[in-house]
């Protein structure tokens, strides 16, 4: 029968090897995983921003968390930030730079690229811990209330935030890190702040000068309570709380504090594995592998992968930095 | 492999002479737009923070399309997405795009009834 003939054409379709969209199998299987991925990390910031419109009027103001530069003291909001998001970008420009050596196949070029573009990454990934250690650390101090609120202090007279050492009495009383060596076999309780409640209460009391600053944002601004309210709202303080962890924060909703090491962890984890895969495709570089295969298509794939995670950072800084 | 680059940016306004060439470019417009998250980020002019356009501050609408524009060139130009087949272009965005527009919308939609449930009363949380 005639309709059954097979052509040459059909041989070539179904015959295997072809590239409907132009790219090889490697170059697809990326973009699948960086769609998928992707959607990952889109997961985690519209989860994000769920929360922040839920407490959209006691969210913290992120240019009053993140104000530190290393080795300078002082209010820097951002600046360490827009730092960090150009050595991204710098790294993104010298992988391409590789990926753009390796098509006219020059080899030196890709390893010094290649090399410069880990070494951003490391910056990065540097700055990155640097970031979470001062965010752990904190700065001021806070006392948090029975339901979960956070209250700050303000200096009345500069309108400046206050530091719990700034103003806190001591008090001698016996208080005692509960660590797993001693009492019950493997309970420990948690780390002790620097000062007991009552010191900080006993300091508010003292120092009329200092005000309570509750999380509610009026106009883009903390609301500074007034002396009497300050002193009526002790009596709600339960807590000490210094620095972050993933219970409570100094900062204000515990949201805030959970999503920054949830998302700023997970894209430093992409950061740091995609150094070490820089680093393996590096070393392959240097051994000539692709030189002998004629072609540097891994370098590509791999800067596939390098641009998606500045792509991602640059969603991160101005949702977690900026809005 | 794409080995002939597209080399026009700004649909054609700018035509850089090779891929590296085209490379620094990007990278300048890419930090401009940064610098000028930046500076508006600091300062934070009032007549931006104190209009709003659906629901939302100016100054953060021009953040979300600066982020959009930066991202756009990211994959144009650093993934080449703007070399490859406009079919594989296609798939790549309009597939998360589809998806994260959806999320957004259903989440942000319902955070907002939560708030205005705390806002009026129903449950005491500020104590």
């Amino acid at each position: 029968m005639d309709s059954t003939v097979t052509t040459g054409t059909e041989e070539n379709v179904w015959g295997g090897g072809n590239q409907p969209l132009g790219a090889s199998y490697g170059k697809m299987m990326m973009w699948f995983f960086i769609v998928s991925d992707a959607l990952t990390f889109s997961g985690f910031l519209a989860a994000y921003g769920f929360s922040r419109f839920k407490f959209i009027e006691t969210w913290p103001i992120a240019d009053e968390v993140f104000t530190h530069v290393p080795f300078f003291h002082g209010n820097f909001p951002m600046y360490y930030v827009a730092f960090m998001t150009f050595v991204l970008i710098m790294s993104s420009v010298t992988m391409v730079l590789a990926v753009d050596a390796g098509h006219k196949l020059q080899k030196t070029k890709v390893i010094w690229y290649m090399f410069l573009t880990i070494i951003g990454g490391a910056i990065f990934v540097g700055s990155q811990a640097w970031e979470w250690a001062t965010f752990i650390k904190g700065d001021y101090g806070a006392i948090e209330t029975k339901g979960g609120r956070i209250l700050q202090f303000v200096d009345a007279n500069s309108g400046e935030r206050m530091a719990l050492r700034d103003f806190a009495a001591t008090i001698p009383s016996e208080r005692v890190d509960h660590e797993k060596k001693n009492g019950v076999w493997y309970y420990e309780g948690e780390a002790l702040p620097s000062y007991s409640l009552n010191e900080v209460l006993a300091g508010v009391k003292s120092n009329s000068n200092v005000l309570i600053r509750t999380e509610k944002v009026v106009e883009g601004h903390k609301t500074v309570l007034s002396r009497e309210e300050t002193l009526a709202k002790l009596k709600d303080a339960r807590l000490v709380v210094e620095g972050a962890n993933l219970v409570r924060n100094e900062y204000g909703s515990r949201l805030f504090a959970d999503f920054f090491f949830f998302i700023t962890g997970f894209h430093g984890f992409h950061v740091f594995s995609g150094v070490v895969i820089n680093c393996i495709i590096f070393f392959n570089v240097i051994l000539g592998t692709y030189e002998r295969r004629g072609h540097y298509e891994m370098v590509e794939k791999v800067g596939l992968y390098w641009h998606f995670v500045d792509l991602v950072w640059v969603f991160v800084f101005t949702f977690f930095y900026l809005v | 492999m794409a080995h002939d680059h597209k080399l026009e940016i700004f649909r054609g306004l700018l035509k850089f002479k090779s891929n590296t060439q085209k490379i620094w470019g990007v990278l300048i417009f890419l930090t401009l737009v940064t610098i000028v998250e930046v500076v508006l980020g600091i300062l934070k002019p009032v007549s931006l923070t104190h209009s709003y356009f659906l629901g939302m501050k100016i100054l953060n609408w021009i953040f979300i399309i600066l982020t959009l524009v930066k991202a756009y060139y990211i994959a144009w130009d650093f993934m080449h997405l703007r070399d490859e087949k406009s079919s594989l272009r296609r798939s790549i965005v309009w597939t998360p795009i589809f998806l994260v527009a959806y999320l957004i919308f259903i989440l942000l939609f319902e955070a907002d009834y939560i708030y205005q449930v705390y806002r009026d009363g129903f449950i005491k949380w500020n104590f």
